[in-house]
C-alpha cells in the first residue's frame, strides 16, 4: 500500500507534511548539502527582518535535558540580501519557500509582506510574532491578542491574495485559544505552533547565567509535551484553521502526534542539529507509521485524536473494581484495541 | 562538502591527559584537509544531549582494511565528552565532516612556525606534514598546563625542523607560556607565516605578537557550537571582512581558520558597536 502524504495548508498543497524550522535551517543551502531541501514540504526561513542585524552577544545557547536555550537576537542580512540571493536560490531548486518575517512594528511587518509581493518562489509566509514591539515598550506582540491581530492583518493585507500567511504564536501566555483566534479574526489562514518557551540557565562554575542574553528561547524534545497540548486546545478550538506544528519533533511518531492533534503539517526545528538528514528520516518513518496503521492518506489523520473515546474492555476483569466508570461512551464494540 | 556517516568505533587509546579516537568513516578521508573538524553525536540515539560536539580532525586514512578512518584527541570536559571516551572498538558513532574552513597553504616554500596549545596541536601536525611536503621549514611550538596535556611532541620534533615546549607548572620544557618562547622562534627562523590551535587567550596573544612583526597567522579558534553546520548562527564572533566591516560570522563554515588580523579579539563575547547591523551601526 502506498500512502497519500500530500497536505494541504490554506488551500495550497504540499507534497508532504515535513517541514523545516525557522531559524533551525537558515534558508536552506546548508542543509541542501545532505538531502535536496526540494523534497520537503517546505523550507521555512530564517525570521527576515527588513535591514540587517548582528544578534546578541555570545554565548547564545547551553544545552539542556533534551533540548538547550537560545538567545540568537535575530542575527540576518536583511531583507534585501534573502530577495536577491537566497530566495531565488529556493525558487530555482524548486524549493517551497516559507518566508518567515520578524519586524518592531506593524509597519516593519507590512513592509516585508509587500516586498515579497509577486516574487517567485514563495508559498507562504509566517508571520513571527514573538518580538519585541518598539512601540510598545518592548512588549512580545505574541503575548498580546490585540498587538498580534495588528501585525497579523496588516502582513495579510499586503501579502498577494493566493499565499497562506500563518502566525507563529509562542506558548509563554495564559490563553493561547485567545491570542489563536485573534490571529484568525485578523486575516490569519493559519497558524504556527510553538515558539519557544522562555528559559534560563546559570552556570555554577562561573555563578552567572550561562546566555550572555541572560534568558533564551527553550526548544527541542524537553518541549515537546507543551507542544501537542498547544495544538490540541487550538484545534479543539478552531478545527477549521490549518496548524504547522513543531516543538521537539525528533522521530516520525513524534510528527504522527502533532498531527493526531490536529496540525495539517510539521516542522523540525533543534533536532536538525545534532541530525541533519533527520527530516529525510522523520518523513520516511512517518510514512511507514501510517502504513503500519493501514491509513492511505495522511489527511484522514490530522486532528484524528480528537474523536470521541472507545472503551477498552479489559480481557480480565479489572482487579480493582468491577464496575465500567461510568463516564466512559461506548460508541461501538470494543474490537481491535482488545490486547489479543 | 561534509557528510553524514553511521560509523564504527575502530580504536581508543589514551594518550596522556588526553583520549585518541578512531572511528571508520567512508568518505571523509577523501575530503578532510588540515584545519577541518568532525561533529560527533553523543549519547545514542535516544540521548538527551540533542547537540554534536565539535573535534578537529587529526589524522586521517583513506585506504586500507577498514576503508576510511579519521581520528581525533580529546580532553573529557563534560557530560558528552566523558560518554566518548567510554567507546569502544564497533560501538557506533555517528559523525558528519569534514567541516568548516581549513588552514590555507603558502604556495612558495616558506618558513612557518606553527603553534599548539594542549590537544591544539592535534590539526597541525597533518599541517606540519602538508607544509612539509612542499619544502617548507616548519618549527613548532607547543604548550601546556603540565606535561601530560602537550599532544604530538614526539610526532611534532620527527616532522618539524626544531621544536620548543612549554608548559604552565614546569613540569617539562621552559616553565611558561608558548608567547613566552614565540618571538626568539620567529626571529631565529626567520619566520614567514604563522600557524595557531589552541585556547582562545593563547591565539590572542599569538595574533598579537605576529601583527607586530607584520607576520601573517592564521588560527583555529574554538567558539560553543550548537549545529556545527551553519543553520544556528551560536558560533558566531566579530570578524573584520577584506572591505573593512565588523561582521559577526558563524565560525563553524566561515572558521574555524580565521586570519589572525582579521578576529576582534578583545570583542570576541561581544557585538562590537560598529558591527554591521549592530543597534546604530552600519546596515
Ligand atoms: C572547531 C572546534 C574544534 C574542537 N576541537 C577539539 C579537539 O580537538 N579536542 C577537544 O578535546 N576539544 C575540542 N573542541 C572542544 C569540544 O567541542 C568541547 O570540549 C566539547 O564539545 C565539550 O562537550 P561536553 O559534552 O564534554 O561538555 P559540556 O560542557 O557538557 O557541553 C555542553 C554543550 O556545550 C558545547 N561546548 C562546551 N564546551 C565547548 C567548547 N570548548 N567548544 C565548543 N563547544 C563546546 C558542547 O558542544 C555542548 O553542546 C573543539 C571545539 C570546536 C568548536
Ligand atoms: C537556534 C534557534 C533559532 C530560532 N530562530 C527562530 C526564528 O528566527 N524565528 C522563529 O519564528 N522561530 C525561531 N526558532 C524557533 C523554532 O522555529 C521552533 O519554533 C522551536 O525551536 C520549537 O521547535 P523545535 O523544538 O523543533 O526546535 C528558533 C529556534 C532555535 C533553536
Ligand atoms: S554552530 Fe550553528 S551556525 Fe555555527
Amino acid at each position: 500500500m502506498s500512502v497519500d502524504v500530500t497536505t494541504v495548508l490554506a488551500g495550497t498543497s504540499f507534497p508532504n507534511p515535513v517541514f523545516t524550522a525557522s531559524g533551525c535551517a537558515a534558508a536552506g543551502q546548508e542543509l541542501h548539502q545532505f538531502f535536496d531541501v526540494a523534497g520537503l514540504g517546505g523550507v521555512v526561513t530564517k525570521s527576515i527582518m527588513l535591514n540587517a542585524r548582528s544578534g546578541r552577544a555570545t554565548p547564545r545557547m547551553a544545552e539542556t535535558p533534551s533540548g538547550m536555550l537560545n538567545s540568537i537576537g535575530l542575527q540576518g542580512p536583511g531583507i534585501e540580501h534573502f530577495l536577491d540571493h537566497d530566495l531565488p536560490w529556493l525558487a530555482e531548486r524548486g524549493a517551497r519557500a516559507v518566508v518567515s518575517i520578524a519586524g518592531g512594528s506593524v509597519e516593519d511587518y507590512a513592509l516585508l509582506a509587500s516586498q515579497l509581493r509577486g516574487r517567485p518562489g514563495v508559498a507562504m509566509v509566517e508571520v513571527n510574532i514573538s518580538c519585541p514591539n518598539v512601540e510598545d515598550r518592548g512588549q512580545v506582540f505574541a503575548c498580546d491578542a490585540k498587538a498580534s491581530s495588528g501585525v497579523v492583518n496588516a502582513v495579510r493585507k499586503n501579502t498577494d491574495a493566493g499565499i497562506p500567511v500563518f502566525a507563529k504564536l509562542s506558548p509563554d501566555v495564559t490563553d493561547i485559544v485567545g491570542i489563536a483566534r485573534s490571529c484568525v479574526d485578523a486575516g490569519a489562514d493559519g497558524l504556527s505552533m510553538i515558539n519557544t518557551l522562555l528559559g534560563m540557565v546559570i552556570d555554577t562554575t562561573t555563578m552567572r547565567p550561562a546566555l550572555a542574553g541572560i534568558t533564551g528561547g527553550l526548544s527541542g524534545p524537553a518541549i515537546r509535551p507543551v507542544a501537542v497540548r498547544c495544538v490540541w486546545q487550538v484545534h479543539q478550538a478552531l478545527p477549521e484553521v490549518p496548524i504547522l506544528g513543531m516543538g521537539g519533533i525528533r522521530t516520525g511518531l513524534d510528527a504522527l502526534e502533532f498531527l493526531l492533534a490536529g496540525a495539517s503539517a510539521v516542522s523540525i526545528g533543534t533536532v536538525v542539529f545534532g541530525d541533519p538528514t533527520a527530516p529525510v528520516r522523520i518523513l520516511d518513518e512517518l510514512t511507514r507509521a501510517l502504513e503500519e496503521r493501514g491509513i492511505e492518506r495522511l489527511r484522514d489523520v490530522v486532528g484524528l485524536a480528537h474523536r470521541p473515546p472507545r472503551t477498552v474492555v479489559p480481557e480480565e476483569p479489572d482487579p480493582v473494581g468491577d464496575d465500567l466508570p461510568a463516564a466512559v461512551v461506548l460508541d461501538e464494540p470494543a474490537r481491535a484495541e482488545v490486547p489479543s | 562538502m561534509p557528510l553524514q556517516v553511521s560509523g564504527e568505533v575502530l580504536s581508543i587509546k589514551r594518550v596522556g591527559a588526553y583520549q585518541s579516537l578512531t572511528v571508520i568513516a567512508p568518505g571523509i578521508p577523501e575530503l578532510t584537509r588540515p584545519g577541518h573538524f568532525l561533529a560527533v553525536q553523543v549519547g545514542g540515539p535516544e540521548s538527551s544531549m540533542l547537540l554534536r560536539r565539535a573535534f578537529a580532525i587529526y589524522a586521517v586514512k583513506d585506504r586500507g582494511v577498514y576503508g576510511g578512518t579519521v581520528e581525533f584527541v580529546f580532553a573529557v570536559h563534560g557530560k558528552g565528552t566523558a560518554w566518548l571516551s567510554a567507546r569502544r572498538p564497533q560501538d557506533k558513532l555517528d559523525v558528519v565532516g569534514p567541516l568548516g574552513k581549513p588552514f590555507r597553504l603558502p604556495k612558495a616554500a616558506v618558513n612557518v612556525a606553527l603553534v599548539g596549545g594542549g590537544y591544539g596541536s592535534a590539526p597541525l601536525l597533518p599541517l606540519a606534514t602538508a607544509l612539509r611536503e612542499r619544502g617548507c621549514r616548519v618549527d613548532v611550538v607547543l604548550g601546556a598546563g603540565s606535561a601530560d596535556r602537550l599532544f604530538g611532541r614526539l610526532e611534532a620534533k620527527r616532522i618539524g625542523s626544531s621544536i620548543v615546549v612549554t608548559t604552565d607548572d614546569g613540569s617539562t620544557g621552559q616553565r611558561g607560556r608558548v608567547s613566552d618562547v614565540l618571538p626568539a622562534v620567529l626571529e631565529k627562523n626567520a619566520t614567514d607565516v604563522v600557524y595557531a590551535c589552541g585556547p582562545m587567550a593563547m591565539l590572542k596573544a599569538v595574533a598579537e605578537q605576529c601583527a607586530e612583526r607584520g607576520i601573517p597567522c592564521q588560527v583555529a579558534v574554538e567558539e560553543s557550537m550548537a549545529c556545527g553546520i551553519g543553520v544556528c548562527m551560536t558560533c558566531v564572533l566579530p570578524v573584520v571582512g577584506s572591505d573593512g566591516l565588523t561582521r559577526m560570522v558563524r565560525s563553524c563554515v566561515e572558521g574555524p581558520v580565521f586570519l589572525g588580523d582579521r578576529v576582534r579579539w578583545d570583542e570576541v563575547g561581544t557585538v562590537p558597536a560598529d558591527a554591521v547591523g549592530a543597534p546604530g551601526g552600519p546596515r
